[in-house]
């Protein structure tokens, strides 16, 4: 049986990780490798990159991390953050990541979507949505959560289903940071509206919370502070999740 | 030595690393190996039309008797013809390449392999044991007796039973990656590269 799945997300700013990291016996918490290991040894799934660099000409630094993490880590992982073009892409991928995300340049110019898709394949391609309750509908945002772009999370993500993305990775604004749960009712109706598999994030606190996303449907969450501070390990988080029969890999 | 088959697509970094070995598309070192590993991303036609100038190459290796691995789109250019695309495999195994339906599609994520018959690949791993998975077609062989591993694929209430690693002497061939499958994956290639 397909095994639900459990990602960790490192921010990454010039090849660095940043964001407080409280790991023990870790050397350098801020080298994205030594970290990565940590996590595959301790059974995650799958790892996403989320390279926040401001200037496109030290994107060079990211490449060269890419091939590293490439040449290390045996679990998949994701690269993404301020892309804009299917040239990029292309680096990106050659240089051994197995699947990128797009996000504000997605919404931009919706074609990048199809024509990335083409290239790399769909199953390679992570459309990355932020949204938040407007009152009336989830609102998408982009660059980063500054700006609101009026369009319904929902109707967008099956438009990005449409034109080729392999999986939705949607992170709530209402949520994130907030270590209550995942946004539940939001989660459940993208998953509702699309076939591709849904990877939840924003909000993850406590091991219950990703036994609520994968009850509705999500066929991954992501976190990044539960298990940076070392709160729940992935193995003791996978064990959980196994008592209360969720299909996990467990090894 | 183990040739690697650099068809120019995606990186091979870490596959060269559990392997030893070298990434090549250089037929005569090919034929020079004594392994070779043919890992596959991308379009079954696209791939096959890349592959053109090696074909030769792979196919006398294999006629010989030289360990084959096929990785993902690798293990399915091991059969006839793919519901993908146009044109002709390496016609290895008789039998074809066909698209998953009624299911969500790619199927993406790890999933269970449980062995079908005695394989060396698979030996000192546990059945049923997690391997990494992304594709959206899988292997139909004519002769059932080539399928190694079998794996269930069930989404929206409906449920795919496909092959998931074929073997036949000395051609081998998976669906998943081995190379992203962490301890699993290491092991497996471990025991491709004993062989």
């Amino acid at each position: 049986m397909l095994a639900k799945r459990i990602i960790a997300a490192l921010d990454i700013k010039e090849g660095r990780v940043v964001k407080g990291i409280k790991f023990q016996n870790i050397r350098d918490a801020g080298d994205p490798i030594e970290l990565a290991k940590r996590y595959e040894e301790e059974g995650i799934d799958e790892i996403v990159f989320l390279d926040i660099t401001a200037s496109y000409e030290k994107r060079q630094i990211l490449l060269d991390l890419v091939k590293r993490i490439a040449e290390e880590i045996y679990v998949p992982f994701t690269v993404g953050g301020g892309i804009k073009s299917v040239e990029e892409i292309r680096e990106i991928i050659k240089s051994g990541a197995d699947k990128v995300f797009l996000n504000t340049a997605a919404v931009d110019n919706p074609t990048l979507i199809s024509e990335v898709a083409k290239v790399v394949g769909s199953a390679n391609l992570v459309i990355a949505i932020d949204a938040k309750w407007n009152g009336k509908f989830w609102e998408v945002y982009t660059h980063g959560g500054r700006k609101a772009r009026g369009i319904d999370a929902v109707e967008w993500a099956k438009e990005v289903e449409c034109l080729g993305a392999g999986e939705i990775l949607l992170t709530s604004m209402d949520t994130d940071g907030t270590q209550e749960g995942f946004d539940i009712p939001l989660t459940k109706a993208i998953v509702e509206a699309v076939d591709i598999p849904v990877i939840a994030s924003g909000g993850a606190g406590s091991p219950e919370h990703f036994y609520d996303a994968f009850e509705i449907g999500a066929s991954a969450a992501l976190a990044a502070s539960i298990f940076h501070y070392g709160k729940y390990t992935v193995r003791e988080l996978k064990e959980y999740l196994a008592r209360r029969g969720v299909n996990v890999r467990l090894e | 030595m183990i040739a690697i088959v650099d068809l120019g697509i995606g990186n091979l970094a870490n596959v060269r690393k559990a392997l030893g070995g070298v990434i090549t598309s250089d037929p005569y070192e090919i034929e020079r190996a004594d392994k070779i590993v043919l890992p596959g991303v991308g379009n079954f036609g696209a791939v096959m039309k890349r592959l053109e100038p090696l074909k030769g190459t792979i196919l006398d290796a294999i006629n010989e008797g030289k360990p084959f691995l096929g990785i993902c789109l690798g293990m399915q250019l091991l059969f006839e013809w793919s519901e993908e695309s146009e044109g002709k495999g390496l016609e290895v195994f008789k039998g074809n390449v066909v698209k998953f339906k009624g299911v969500r599609v790619p199927h993406i994520g790890w999933n269970q392999v449980f062995p079908a018959k005695e394989c060396p690949l698979f030996e000192g791993i546990k059945n049923g044991s997690y391997f990494y998975f992304v594709h959206s077609y899988y292997v139909n062989p004519q002769d059932k007796e080539v399928i190694a591993a079998i794996t269930d694929y069930e989404s929206k209430g409906n449920k795919v039973v496909f092959p998931s690693a074929v073997c036949k002497d000395n051609v081998f061939g998976v669906q998943f990656h081995p190379e992203k499958s962490s301890k699993n994956g290491l092991k497996l290639l471990e025991n491709f590269r004993r062989l």
